[in-house]
């Protein structure tokens, strides 16, 4: 099984740097705006992006929550695959606020579509935005495209893009499998 | 393990460990879905489920009904009295005539022991027994179990006591198979005429003195006297079984550590609990209620995620 490096830990932490950056042109002080990141991969790049934000660029408290989408999911009985679900924990009200769904790869977009279902059941957000860190060009089943996105990758559709996290794998990087 | 090891919830007797922790773990996420503002989920919106009650029933029913629309399913219910049964229509072409509508599970509650089985082994559909004579009630039994673990932490290690009229409740004996398949310790407690012989074969052993079984005890599950169940009278009056078999908040107070306080429901209030216990910080009852929805929408969904599509 070949694999193969498509961002090392250093352009990852690039990356995140610059999405951050981005964030704050578009959101300013997060004062009306919340981080949901996408159970269960989305989490890890979430919490990476309300760090950077709130350390090194000293906005004062992000608001992050993780929502899980499994029983928003299309997929339900029509596979082999157990869906397992996650844990929801969002602790404050949408309701007029701008959401940034973040993720860590964007490939059909039914996972984003199951998340724009989901996150109705907690209010009605003024705006939803969606980063990810790899856009898988051409994969879409869908339309939906990201509002950040952190390297786009062309990759045919049984290849997997991996994206390992130094909390969980011990590495910042993202593979091509 | 993400797939439950049977595709029907006839009894927790067929259960293994390892069904139950994934129920737990399911009925957690969806305990979170049912406090959200919109306490809906689409997952089971092409499913359609009927509800056969051949019994009385307030809490089942309403909390599977509850259950199956916060999973978007489509449901009927069907209540005994008011139907064909009435007029001589057999139990299998009941369920047959309503599986001919396109009905993919059925939820079942029946005065005789083994009629959920029985219906398994002779229909096309997935069936969940809501409760079957003085056999097994099996959501009763996982959701008294989730409350245990929710107020204690844990089941494995912890002491209950199952007190009132053991002969003829099935929530005692889905309530002991359930607890024993966790690893706690059980005992029951009541008059020896509702006890049944030979309990002691399935590793349940008998404290006939209310006291010392409270005094042993982290968690008391009180049982309702079965009166409708009762061809004899059992003991004397409902005095005397109050008197020797009752909790009152005095009773409570006076034991060594706080133990929790459970009932399947209905209560009998002032007969096997007072109104103060019932009401007391103490007393899980409500939130008994509340589990009930997220663990019947968990083991609905379990099943029904092994429906053929």
């Amino acid at each position: 099984m070949s694999q193969k490096v498509l961002l090392t830990s250093k352009e990852v932490n690039i990356i995140l740097h610059r999405l951050a950056c981005q964030l704050i042109e578009n959101h300013l002080d997060f004062s009306n705006t919340v981080l949901i990141g996408i159970q269960p991969r989305g989490t890890y790049l979430a919490n990476r992006i309300k760090a950077l934000l709130e350390n090194d660029y000293h906005i004062k408290e992000v608001k992050l929550g993780f929502l899980d989408i499994t029983f928003f999911r299309d997929d339900f009985r029509r596979g082999e695959k157990q869906l397992e679900a996650h844990e929801t924990q969002i602790d404050f009200l949408i309701e007029d606020k701008k959401v940034v769904f973040i993720d860590d790869v964007l490939f059909t977009g039914r996972s984003i579509n199951a998340a724009l279902t989901a996150i109705q059941s907690f209010g009605r957000a003024s705006e939803v935005e969606l980063l990810v860190l790899i856009d898988r060009r051409f994969s879409r089943h869908l339309p939906i495209q990201p509002d950040y996105r952190g390297r786009q990758v062309d990759a045919i559709n049984d290849e997997k893009v991996i994206v390992s996290w130094n909390e969980k794998e011990g590495e910042d990087a993202v593979y091509l499998i | 393990m993400s797939e439950l090891s049977v595709n029907h919830l006839l009894g927790i007797k067929y259960l293994k460990k390892e069904d139950i922790n994934l129920i737990f773990e399911t009925a957690d996420y969806f305990k979170e879905v049912i406090n959200r503002p919109i306490k809906k989920v689409p997952s089971l919106r092409d499913v359609t489920i009927a509800n056969i009650f051949f019994e009385n029933s307030t809490r089942t029913k309403l909390s599977f009904e509850l259950a199956q629309k916060r999973l978007s399913a489509d449901i009927i219910s069907f209540s005994a009295s008011q139907s064909s049964v009435k007029k001589g229509e057999t139990l299998i072409d009941t369920v047959n005539n309503i599986l001919a509508m396109k009905v993919d599970m059925v939820v079942m509650r029946h005065a005789n022991p083994g009629a959920a089985y029985f219906l398994s082994q002779n229909v096309k559909a997935c069936i969940i027994n809501a409760g079957d004579g003085s056999h097994e009630h099996p959501s009763q039994g996982l959701l008294d179990c989730y409350s245990i673990k929710e107020k204690l932490g844990e089941v494995g290690g912890k002491k209950v006591v199952i007190v009132g009229d053991i002969l003829h409740s099935r929530v005692a004996l889905s309530n002991i198979y359930a607890l024993q398949l966790q690893g706690a310790e059980v005992k029951v407690c009541g008059p020896k005429t509702l006890i049944p012989r030979y309990i002691e074969s399935i590793g349940v052993s008998v404290e006939p003195n209310l006291r010392k079984a409270l005094e042993w005890c982290d968690a008391a599950n009180m049982l309702r006297v079965q009166n409708e169940r009762m061809d004899v009278n059992y003991f004397p009056s409902t005095r005397e079984y109050t008197m020797q078999y009752g909790v009152d908040k005095a009773l409570l107070n006076s034991l060594e550590k706080e133990i929790v306080i459970m009932h399947p429901g209905p209560i009998n209030r002032g007969v096997e609990i007072t109104s103060d216990v019932a009401d007391s910080q103490q007393s899980v009852i409500l939130d008994q209620v509340e589990n009930g929805v997220a663990i019947r929408m968990a083991v609905i969904y379990l099943l029904a995620s092994k429906l053929q599509k």
